[in-house]
């Protein structure tokens, strides 16, 4: 006698239950429901089976046939689940606390400062320009109006170099050039680095940073130069800031002066930071002496114009309160990495 | 320089003005204040005595008990000073009164009270130290305030130099007191000076040759009979609070007469000069100068002489030989212009810098001699009417600087300033400060003064500095300017070092350092790396820092050892100039480098090839094109015969990269791995940006096709794949690296992708091409391998 079907679905829970990994299921599907399955095998007793009943019969075979199948499907997913769980559980669990090991680089502070005022000056359309650091005598000097002999070039102690050239004092060695290629109108912003033949301390450096500004145009006058100077301090700082000027004497500027801001750790009622004046002496500016707007190629009758030489190294200094100007070539990474953007 | 105001005030009357707020606008109009001291406010109660007796102290041999004579009544003290006799004046502290640095109270000296104290100079503030007391003139009067006497209370400002370097008139008190009767609106007073044409029947003082390149004018005036030695207090006085000690009259007038008109003056004794000459000396030889020291003097020193013989060095400084001594009674008064530029060089040829020289390195006006003359004999006849003058004022006076007119509208004052300043205003600024105005219907036709002629005021603009520093820039408007706006390029080297610096920066962690321009002899010593033959600095301080860079590791690799230990990993970089020797002209060839230095633990290939992908990915990156690497001879100490590349873009060599030599790494760090690279910026700024040409993706599957290759260790990924790119099919669209191993030989698989346009491509389309290609391989020895 043919097994029942009874019989069958008991045995079939039987191995179900003793099944526990992917082919044992596997097997068992193919056991009971494969074309030569258990299951499929009781539709061949059909001829067994009274007419009236087989209906019925057909019907029964069907479910039991859902039923083992629906059975295997719950059992794998449960085992996959079993599985997920425990593979989840044996996850390790990383430590966020590690260092990282992508390093971090780091600018200059020169390279911050620097492209914080020169994006002030171009969002004022300001050409940014840029400039050798050997020069001749010509355009750091004559040019300058600063003829052979003149006391100027005693206050600069410049390097000469073994070809007659000389590594530019001041940013202003640029001044000829650039009005040369720009002609009038003109306005245009140069850093670069500048050399004194100076000992070094604290607060010495023989090679620095200086951004050299200069304005020509129709009509330019010293109101225009206190806004500007006034502007662009005020967006460097941060806050607004007070600004004076002072006569002061240099060759290639007439009316020349010493621009004086107000000074941010006292708030002008003075300290020792800025010898009890309220002020602190920040860059010297000046319009444009017309020998030098002359050797420019400019005409005087028509233009004038404004200069003035910023200390982006003493900016630096004041900004990151760097005390020893020495740090900023030293290449310590120590001290010079944490300047990130 | 100091500047007493008591001085100042002998020629502007600033009365019912607040000195220290006039000071102030000093600094905002003419030149910068350094310091303000209120002196003399100590002394209080000091009177005049007399010495009526002394007596030896009973315990010390060096004091005495003195009895003093103050008019009303007599007082007595305790005294240590050497020079006390009877009869002299002296000033007197009675118990009470006040010094620069104490109140006097009873004190016991060497067992005797004393209550008082005669005062010498020091004690009164105008001597740094003194021997004796201060002696008093013999009618000064007895119990009299020496405060009421003398001008000890004074308001004195220090001046910083620097900001006087233009204006030659202003090392004088007269001319700064000109920029107070400006600045306070005030009338200058004329100064009071001896008329030199009444001497003019008398001989000449005997001058000989006279420099005529290098002295402007030379004027003598001689005056004998002189009696007093001693300044009066008042000059002593005002010579210490600007700087100077009283010496003796003769020495003081030339000192008090300089700190007053700016012209240094020399006192000559008389018995020491005959035929006076101002020339210079074929042959270098030994001076000693009134200070006692021996100087060199060279054919290029412009000198004094008397007959012949050097008796000072021309405007810095007299010579022993001739000096004012204590008999003198006699003196030649020398008043000379000299050439700035001639006494400049002079002094610091000897190394002497003084007081005179500082002033004539200001190119003084010559003018000034007679003014000078005229106002120390006025001054020494004040003090000895006994002085006689014997000579007439005797002048040779060989160059004169032209009148300088100037001529300009009210139209170009406004323009320079940006605001209205009155016709009135500008006449009244320019003629307090000594300018000669015309005005016509705001026309101005202006004369410099000589004093403001020499070099400083020469053009239409330097007046309005005058202009507006006087009406002071506290009083300008703040106006932006009506120029048009114009879009402005960046500059393609300055576009490409912020993207290269950005790069380095946030995407591969590098470090940016500065470095010098030269090379450090001894770091680069320690690193074997030998100088470079280039451009040097002529006059460094430093003598192994002479020589410039010709690349930028002469100073990124001294960086990277020095900050060895500063993690397992790291690199730095630069973007600055190097100077690749001289152009054909002569000038320097500097060109802007990025140089990058790294050093790793990892391996040495890993570290290099990064390094190698990196500055790839930033020049496709910024240039849209993949640089080529090519093996090249080192030409650096520090690079690596095996590993020396260079960087290739556009077909043009911008740049080098290389593993370090082992003798250069050994000396910077032995474990770890290190490559360098330097890139030409001004070089790779010529080089354009690759046109994005749009490719199309082909609607159609491609195939790909995986080679093995068996090569020859030496066989580079380049070799087994350039014959593709050389003879590229239309449908090749890329080749890569599947894998590579390398044991005894080189095994490499390469994938082929080839995809068309229009078609479903079969293997059999491209086999064709492979075999030509493969063909052109076998040729050299590069072939498939055999399973």
């Amino acid at each position: 006698m043919a097994i029942t079907m009874e019989e069958l679905r008991k045995q079939f829970y039987e191995h179900l239950q003793q099944a526990n990994a992917a082919e044992a299921f596997e097997e068992l599907r193919v056991r009971y429901l494969g074309k030569k399955g258990e299951v499929t095998g009781l539709l061949k007793n059909m001829g067994a089976i009274a007419p009236e009943m087989r209906k019925e019969y057909g019907a029964k075979v069907n479910a039991l046939k859902e039923e083992v199948e629906a059975s295997i499907k719950s059992r794998i997913e449960e085992a996959h689940a079993k599985e997920l769980e425990m593979r989840i559980a044996a996850t390790e669990r990383y430590d966020l606390s590690l260092p990282s090991t992508l390093s971090e680089g780091s600018y200059h502070p020169i390279t911050l400062v620097q492209r914080e005022v020169e994006q002030i000056f171009a969002s004022m359309g300001f050409a940014i320009e840029d400039y050798d650091e050997i020069v001749d005598d010509y355009h750091c000097f004559e040019a300058l109006n600063i003829p052979k002999h003149h006391p100027a070039r005693d206050m600069q102690d410049t390097y000469y170099l073994s070809n007659g050239q000389l590594l530019k004092t001041h940013t202003s060695a640029a001044q000829n050039a650039i009005m040369h290629k720009y002609g009038a109108p003109l306005r245009a912003i140069f850093p670069g680095r500048c050399f004194r033949n100076e000992s070094t301390d604290a607060c010495h450096e023989n090679t620095f940073f200086q951004m050299e500004g200069i304005m020509i145009d129709e009509n330019i006058s010293i109101s225009n130069l206190i806004y500007f100077m006034k502007t662009m301090l005020s967006e460097v700082f941060q806050r607004d800031v007070k600004v004076r000027l002072r006569p002061g004497f240099f060759p290639f500027v007439e009316p020349g002066f010493e621009l004086d801001i107000s000074c941010a750790i006292c708030g002008g009622k003075g300290c020792p930071s800025c010898k009890n004046s309220g002020w602190l002496e920040l860059c010297p500016c000046g319009m444009i002496h017309p020998n030098v707007l002359k050797a420019g190629g400019i005409d005087t009758d028509r233009y004038t114009g404004f200069a003035f030489g910023l200390g982006l190294t003493r900016l630096a200094m004041m900004k990151y309160g760097i005390k020893d100007i020495r740090d900023l070539n030293s290449g310590n990474l120590r001290a010079l990495d944490q300047f990130v953007k | 320089m100091n500047v007493s105001m008591n001085w100042i005030s002998d020629y502007v009357d600033l009365s019912g003005l607040d000195i220290d707020d006039l000071i102030h606008r000093f600094t905002l109009s003419t030149a910068e204040v350094e310091d303000v001291y209120h002196l003399g406010t100590e002394i209080n109660g000091v009177v005049v005595a007399e010495i009526t007796k002394i007596e030896e102290h009973p315990n010390s041999k060096k004091l005495h008990l003195l009895e003093l004579d103050l008019g009303d009544h007599t007082d007595r003290c305790v005294c240590g000073a050497p020079n006390v006799r009877v009869g002299m004046r002296v000033p007197f502290a009675p118990f009470g009164a006040s010094v620069v640095g104490m109140t006097i109270g009873e004190a016991t000296i060497a067992g005797v009270v004393s209550r008082g104290m005669c005062c010498s100079a020091a004690e009164l503030g105008i001597a740094d130290s003194s021997s004796g007391l201060l002696e008093l003139p013999e009618d000064a009067p007895l119990g009299k305030q020496i405060k009421e006497l003398y001008a000890f209370e004074d308001t004195v400002f220090e001046v910083d130099n620097k900001s006087l370097t233009n204006r030659p008139d202003l090392w004088g008190h007269y001319g700064i007191a000109r920029e107070f009767s400006a600045i306070a609106k005030r009338p200058l007073k004329p100064l009071d000076l001896d008329d030199l044409t009444k001497y003019d029947a008398l001989d000449p003082v005997p001058l000989g040759f006279i420099d005529p390149e290098l002295c402007y004018r030379y004027s003598a005036i001689r005056a004998d009979h002189i009696q007093k030695t001693v300044s009066p207090i008042d000059m002593q006085i005002r010579l210490y609070y600007c700087g100077m000690r009283a010496i003796s009259l003769l020495a003081d007038l030339t000192n008090y007469v300089m700190l007053e008109l700016g012209q240094p003056t020399h006192a000559f004794d008389s018995r020491m000069v005959g035929t006076i000459g101002v020339q210079r000396f074929p042959e270098t030889f030994a001076f000693k100068t009134l200070d006692g020291t021996e100087r060199k003097i060279d054919p290029e020193t412009l000198m004094i002489t008397s007959d012949n013989h050097p008796v000072a060095v021309a405007g810095v400084m007299g010579g022993e030989n001739s000096e004012i001594v204590a008999d003198t009674d006699s003196v030649t008064l020398e008043c000379a212009t000299f050439s700035a530029v001639s006494v400049r060089k002079t002094s610091s040829r000897i190394g002497l810098r003084t007081d005179a020289s500082m002033r004539y390195e200001k190119t003084l006006d010559p003018e000034l001699c007679a003014v000078a003359a005229g106002r120390f004999l006025k001054l020494l006849k004040g003090i000895d009417p006994e002085a006689k003058v014997v000579s007439r004022y005797t002048d040779c006076y060989q160059y004169h600087y032209p009148q300088i007119e100037l001529h300009f509208t009210k139209a170009f004052v406004d323009r320079y300033t940006g605001i209205d300043i009155a016709d009135a205003q500008i006449n009244d600024t320019l003629s307090r400060l000594g300018f000669d105005v015309t005005e016509d219907n705001s026309v101005f036709d202006v004369k410099v003064p000589s004093w403001r002629a020499t070099k400083d005021v020469t053009i239409p603009a330097d007046v309005i500095e005058e202009i507006t520093r006087i009406y002071g820039y506290d009083n300008f408007n703040i106006e932006t300017t009506m120029s048009a706006l114009r879009p402005v390029k960046p500059l393609q080297v300055k576009a490409d070092e912020a993207a290269v610096k950005d790069a380095l920066v946030k995407t591969f962690g590098l470090h940016e350092v500065h470095t010098y321009l030269w090379c450090d002899a001894k770091k680069l010593s320690d690193l074997k790396i030998p100088l470079p033959e280039n451009v040097r600095l002529l006059n460094g301080m430093n003598p192994d820092a002479t020589i410039l860079r010709t690349a930028m590791m002469h100073t990124l690799l001294p960086v990277l050892k020095e900050n060895r230990f500063y993690a397992p990993s790291f690199g730095v970089f630069e973007i600055g100039r190097t100077v690749k020797g001289q152009k054909p002209d002569g000038t320097a060839n500097e060109r802007r480098t990025l140089g990058v230095a790294l050093l790793s633990h990892d391996k040495e290939r890993t570290v290099f090839l990064s390094a190698r992908d990196m500055i790839a990915s930033i020049l496709f990156d910024i240039r849209r094109q993949h640089p080529t690497f090519e093996r090249v001879e080192p030409i650096n100490a520090w690079e690596h015969p095996a590993n020396t590349a260079a960087i290739i873009l556009d077909g043009k060599t911008i740049g080098t990269i290389s593993t370090v030599h082992p003798e250069v790494a050994a000396e910077i760090d032995k474990k770890a791995s290190l490559v360098t690279l330097e890139l030409d910026m001004d070089s790779l700024a010529e080089i354009k940006e690759a046109d994005l040409k749009y490719r199309e993706a082909s609607r159609f599957p491609g195939i790909d096709i995986d080679l093995s290759f068996v090569v020859d260790k030496d066989v580079t990924f380049r070799d087994v794949t350039g014959p593709f790119f050389e003879d590229r099919d239309e449908t090749l669209i890329g080749i890569s690296l599947v894998d590579i191993y390398e044991a005894d030989v080189k095994s490499m698989t390469i994938r082929l992708s080839f995809v068309s346009p229009n078609k479903t491509l079969q293997k059999a389309e491209v086999q064709a091409y492979i075999d030509r290609i493969l063909k052109v391989l076998a040729e050299k020895n590069i072939r498939l391998r055999t399973v």
